[in-house]
């Protein structure tokens, strides 16, 4: 169990600046994902944690004491990469074994551990396979079991998932999920795929460019993105943002032939701005025709399953809508929706960042609150 | 593009029987020769048909040639110059692929250069050094202050003198450096974490992960030390020092002697048995090794 204080640290290649001064700070026992499109410095700061990068600026503590200048070993870390790095040449249990090997420990107590951990991801049966002849979800648990036989501080998983198909990845999610309640060391989780990080995550750090562009627990980031960059990376489809202004004697946005009506109050303290209005495909609601709706002309329909999905176009600006399995629709077909106010988020036009109302949509508690409420970090 | 047709099969057939005869003719000569009389090495028309004189001639020829003596000190100078050869070069390709160093380059290509000076280019300064070790620095010594120092310090009629100048060279080096290069950073980086500094990553991962370069390293490198002439003849003026390939000279019959063209030939045969073993035992790892990078 050990804190990491992430401090003003910044990385450059040359010249070429990877991260600008991240700030960061992940409790004991706390399971954290840092999401973003890749190039985002999400890689670079967990292998910086890893002591697999040097650190340009700032400084990395583990447990408190300052790791800036340690090697990887004497970090008390252990790392899932993404393409695993199995050695080729040993055995499923000399790979499970090799830091062990490596540490000096008598051979009957590896035996021991080297059983014991396959047992947990359910290897028992492979210890004398070579990585080659194991499948990609066998070889992600060798992997898992390395780092686990460690018993590390801190886990650090670089995109552990994304080489295995579909099916697998959940199944693999639980299972790290799982393995993180027995095994409760911090945990450092780094993914492109949001669903992934809704799912694993107790908080997310969203990045975008080098820079931490919000961290929070999932759902709030879900429901209060802090920028136009996060409300366009989380959810699927992603969040619809157009540029209105806001018109304060009428208290609403003018869109698509329609007046969205907002919280008086939030619409003086605007008063004729441009803004960014954001609202998300599945909030959106259908209305009668006739009723004042925003109009929108279906492009074509994505079919789901469960539910399908509308790409629109409104003012000639792509808009996607979420619809219910019942709601038939066929593409040129116009659909009229009305836009609830708790449900719009607005940015601003410049810097993308959020402005608040008051009227926001409140962060919907999760059942599970209580137990982040203990892990959260009190930066 | 690859054609099937009874025509081009044909052709191919023939160029690669003519190939084969080209190739192989020779020592069917020797292996002929080898095993008949000496009246029958010298009949006309020769006969390819090998006889049961084998044994007595190679007898003659190992007493002649004193192959014997011959044959250790090749051994020994082949041994010497894979071993040397595969270790150094293994640590060379390690140190400039995995370890990053603001002089990686000028190292890099150092290296690179000694690949357009074989030994045969640099025999004669390669000559003088070994005949006087400390020749450089007795110069430099003289030039600026006069210095003369007597010691004597030379590899002639050595080992080390045989093998050293023929185990500093690139080739191996770029062989391990290519295989090394399509090995993943995450493998590195994953021994990293596990705790195995360089050297245990060297002895741990590159070593069992390059056998088979190893091995066709080896393979390449004996031969190569075994068949060396021009070196051993320069180096070598002790007869106890002799290698095999200064011998095959003694094999030859005298200039007005008797034509004993079969013991030559016999000779011939068993210097070139040793290099055919080690040929015939890694020619599996040999192509492997060269070719295909291991999965």
């Amino acid at each position: 169990m050990a804190d990491i204080a992430i401090r003003a640290v910044r990385k450059s290649y040359g010249k070429t600046p990877a991260l600008h001064g991240v700030d960061l700070f992940f409790a004991s026992g706390e399971f954290v994902v840092i999401l973003g499109p890749s190039g985002c410095g999400k890689s670079t700061l967990l292998r910086m944690i890893a002591g697999l990068e040097d650190i340009t600026g700032g400084e990395i503590a583990i447990d408190g004491r300052v790791v800036n200048r340690l090697e990887p070993r004497e970090r008390g870390c252990a790392m899932v990469f993404q393409n695993y790095a199995l050695y080729p040449h040993m055995s499923v249990a000399g790979n499970i074994g090799y830091a062990l090997k490596v540490s000096g420990v008598p051979k009957a107590e590896r035996e021991r551990r080297i059983a014991e951990t396959a047992k947990i991801v359910g290897l028992q049966d492979y210890l004398a396979r070579r990585p080659a002849a194991l499948s990609g979800g066998q070889r992600q648990r060798v992997a898992m079991a390395r780092a686990i036989i460690r018993e590390p501080k801190v886990f650090l998983f670089d995109e552990p998932l994304s080489n295995l198909d579909a099916k697998l990845r959940i199944s693999m999610r639980a299972e790290i999920r799982k393995l993180h309640q027995r095994l409760s060391a911090t945990s450092v989780f780094v993914t492109h795929d949001q669903v992934e990080a809704m799912t694993l995550a107790d908080r997310l750090v969203v990045m975008n460019r080098g820079h931490v562009e919000q961290v929070g627990r999932p759902l709030e980031i879900y429901h209060r993105p802090a920028s136009t960059f996060v409300a366009s990376f989380i959810g699927a489809p992603a969040m619809n943002l157009v540029r209105s202004r806001v018109e304060v004697e009428s208290a609403g946005i003018r869109f698509g032939g329609a007046m969205v009506a907002i919280d008086p109050a939030f619409a003086a303290k605007l008063r004729g701005q441009d803004v960014t209005v954001g609202i998300r495909p599945e909030h959106c609601c259908l209305a009668a025709p006739g009723d004042g709706g925003v109009e929108a002309r279906v492009d074509f329909i994505e079919e789901l399953g469960v539910g399908r999905v509308a790409y629109c176009e409104v003012d000639g600006l792509p808009f996607a809508i979420s619809l219910d399995d019942h709601t038939v629709v066929a593409a040129g077909d116009s659909l009229f929706l009305t836009l609830p106010s708790e449900h719009l988020h607005f940015f601003d036009i410049e810097s993308g960042r959020r402005i608040e109302t008051d009227a926001a949509a409140p962060v919907a508690a999760p059942a599970a609150s209580q137990h982040s409420e203990q892990t959260m970090g009190v930066h | 593009m690859i054609q099937r047709t009874p025509v081009a099969n044909a052709v191919t057939y023939a160029i690669m029987v003519f190939g084969f005869i080209l190739l192989i003719g020779p020592f069917l000569v020797i292996i002929a020769g080898a095993s008949q009389t000496m009246q029958q090495v010298n009949a006309i028309p020769f006969s390819f048909l090998p006889d049961n004189q084998f044994l007595t001639n190679a007898a003659q020829a190992w007493k002649r040639a004193d192959l014997g003596t011959a044959m250790t000190n090749s051994l020994i100078m082949a041994v010497l110059v894979t071993a040397g050869k595969v270790a150094l070069s293994a640590f060379t390709a390690f140190a400039i692929v995995f370890f990053r160093s603001p002089l990686k380059h000028v190292f890099f290509w150092s290296v690179f250069i000694t690949l357009m000076l074989p030994l045969e280019v640099r025999v004669v300064p390669t000559y003088a050094v070994a005949a006087d070790l400390l020749q450089p620095v007795k110069s430099i010594l003289s030039l600026f202050g006069g210095i003369q120092i007597g010691i004597d310090w030379n590899l002639l009629n050595s080992y080390t003198g045989l093998t050293l100048p023929l185990i500093a060279t690139a080739t191996g080096t770029f062989l391990y450096r290519q295989f090394f290069m399509t090995l993943p950073d995450e493998l590195a980086e994953a021994a990293r974490m596990d705790g195995s500094g360089p050297v245990r990553f060297f002895f741990d991962m590159l070593l069992p992960l390059s056998r088979t370069n190893m091995l066709a390293l080896t393979t390449i490198m004996f031969v190569y030390g075994w068949n060396q002439y021009l070196w051993p003849l320069l180096m070598v003026t002790d007869p106890s020092y002799k290698t095999v390939m200064m011998s095959l000279r003694s094999l030859l019959p005298a200039d007005n002697g008797t034509p004993d063209w079969n013991v030559t030939l016999a000779g011939s045969l068993l210097i070139m048995l040793p290099p055919l073993i080690v040929v015939g035992v890694l020619q599996r790892w040999f192509v492997r090794g060269l070719v295909a990078t291991e999965k």
